[in-house]
C-alpha cells in the first residue's frame, strides 16, 4: 500500500455521515408533521368501538398513517386477545 | 403594494440579521424604496449591524401601542436614503408584538415601501411566526451543518402550513435558500456539507452562497453591513443575492476551493 493510498482509505467522512443521519432524520419529521391531526381521537373511538364487542388491551390497536408520493394510507392493526395458542390479528 | 420578505432559519446565529441588513441595503441601493424591520422582541440587534443604534427613539411596539407614528420611529439609514430600518423593542413582554398589529404596521408600509424585509428571530416561536405571517417570499438562511438544516426544513413546514398565504389557500410563500458561513476548502475535505448535500435534503431555490469570511466581523463591528464592503466575497455574494432575486440570472460563486496551492500545503488557516 502506497502512502497515498493510506491517506485516501481513511475513515468515511463526517459530511457523508452528516447527510445520511439528516436525511433519515428529515424524511421521519416530514410525515409526522403531515400526520392528520385527528388521529389520537379515532384510534380512541374505534377501540370503544371495538370494546363492545371484544376485550381488548388499550395498546392491542394501533393507527399508523404513511405518505409516499402518490398516496396516504391509514394502517389500522388490531391485536385479538389469546384464545387459543396463537395470536389472531384483524388487518384493515 | 410592497413585496414582504421574511429571513428566516429556525436555529440561532446562522446569518439572519447579516443577512437582513445586506439584502435590504442591496435593494435599496438599486432604486427600490425598503424598510428592514427587527422581530427580535427583547433582543434588538440590526439597530447595531445597520449602525444606527444611537439614533433609536421609538421602536416597533411603540408604533403598534399607538404611542408613535411610523414616521417617528422608522430611522433612515446614513447610507441610503431610500432604507429605512423600524427597531425592535427592548421590552421583555413576549405578548408586546400581536398579529393585528403587526398586520396593520405592515398595511402601513405596504403604501409607500416596495420591498419590506422582516429580520426574524431564532426558535420556532411567536416572534418568528409573527415574522413569516405576512411574508411574500422567505430567504431561509441555513448553515451547512446538521442542526442548521434540520431547523430549516422545520421552518419550510410552519411556512406551508402557518403563514397567511396557507391560511387563506393562496399561492404559496415563495421560498429560497440562502446557504451562508460556507467553507469551500472544508466541504472539499469532506467535514462540511455541501451545497448538493444540503440540496439533496432541502431541494429550495438556491439565491445564493454566502462563503465564511472575516468581512463579516469588520462589517458589524462597523455597523455597515456587509454588502456595502465591495471587496469582500461575502459582500459580493450578497450582491448576487439580491441581483438573481430582483431576476437577473447570475452564475454560482464561492462555491469552489480556491486556496493557493502553498496555502493548502503548508495547512494555512483562513
Ligand atoms: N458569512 C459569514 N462569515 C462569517 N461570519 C458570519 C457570517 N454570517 C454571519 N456571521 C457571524 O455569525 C454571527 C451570527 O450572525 P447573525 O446575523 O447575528 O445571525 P442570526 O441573526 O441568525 O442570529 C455573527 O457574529 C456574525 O458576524
Ligand atoms: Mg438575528
Amino acid at each position: 500500500m502506497s502512502l497515498l493510498d493510506y491517506f485516501r482509505k481513511s475513515k468515511p467522512k463526517s459530511a457523508a455521515i452528516a447527510k445520511e443521519r439528516l436525511q433519515i432524520l428529515v424524511a421521519h419529521e416530514r410525515t409526522a408533521r403531515n400526520r392528520p391531526s385527528y388521529l389520537p381521537q379515532l384510534q380512541k373511538e374505534l377501540l370503544d368501538v371495538i370494546r363492545k364487542y371484544v376485550n381488548v388491551d388499550q395498546d392491542a390497536i394501533s393507527v399508523n398513517f404513511e405518505q409516499d408520493e402518490n398516496q396516504e394510507t391509514l394502517e389500522l392493526n388490531i391485536v385479538l386477545p389469546d384464545y387459543q395458542q396463537e395470536n389472531k390479528s384483524v388487518n384493515m | 403594494m410592497a413585496r414582504i420578505i421574511v429571513v428566516t432559519s429556525g436555529k440561532g446565529g446562522v446569518g439572519k440579521t447579516t443577512t437582513s441588513a445586506a439584502i435590504a441595503m442591496g435593494l435599496a441601493k438599486r432604486g427600490h424604496k425598503t424598510a428592514v424591520i427587527d422581530f427580535d422582541v427583547g433582543l434588538r440587534n440590526l439597530d447595531l449591524i445597520m449602525g444606527c443604534e444611537r439614533r433609536v427613539v421609538y421602536d416597533f411596539v411603540n408604533v403598534i401601542n399607538g404611542e408613535a407614528s411610523l414616521n417617528q420611529a422608522l430611522i433612515r439609514d446614513k447610507n441610503c436614503n431610500l432604507l429605512y430600518i423600524l427597531p425592535a423593542s427592548q421590552t421583555r413582554d413576549k405578548d408586546a408584538l400581536t398579529l393585528e398589529g403587526v398586520g396593520r404596521i405592515l398595511e402601513e408600509l405596504s403604501k409607500d415601501f416596495q420591498y419590506i424585509v422582516c429580520d426574524s428571530p431564532a426558535g420556532i416561536e411567536k416572534g418568528a411566526y409573527l415574522a413569516l405571517y405576512y411574508a411574500d417570499d422567505a430567504f431561509v438562511v441555513t448553515n451547512p451543518e446538521v442542526s442548521s438544516v434540520r431547523d430549516s426544513d422545520r421552518m419550510l413546514g410552519i411556512l406551508a402550513s402557518k403563514s397567511r398565504r396557507a391560511e387563506r389557500n393562496e399561492e404559496p410563500v415563495k421560498e429560497y435558500l440562502l446557504l451562508t458561513r460556507y467553507d469551500p476548502s472544508r466541504v472539499k475535505s469532506g467535514e462540511m456539507l455541501g451545497l448538493d448535500d444540503v440540496q439533496d435534503i432541502l431541494s429550495l431555490q438556491l439565491l445564493g452562497i454566502i462563503p465564511e469570511s472575516k468581512s463579516v466581523l469588520t462589517a458589524s463591528n462597523s455597523g455597515i453591513p456587509v454588502i456595502l464592503d465591495e471587496k469582500s466575497e461575502a459582500g459580493q455574494a450578497y450582491e448576487d443575492v439580491v441581483a438573481r432575486y430582483l431576476g437577473e440570472d447570475r452564475p454560482h460563486r464561492f462555491i469552489e476551493d480556491k486556496k493557493g496551492f502553498f496555502r493548502k500545503l503548508f495547512g494555512g488557516k483562513s
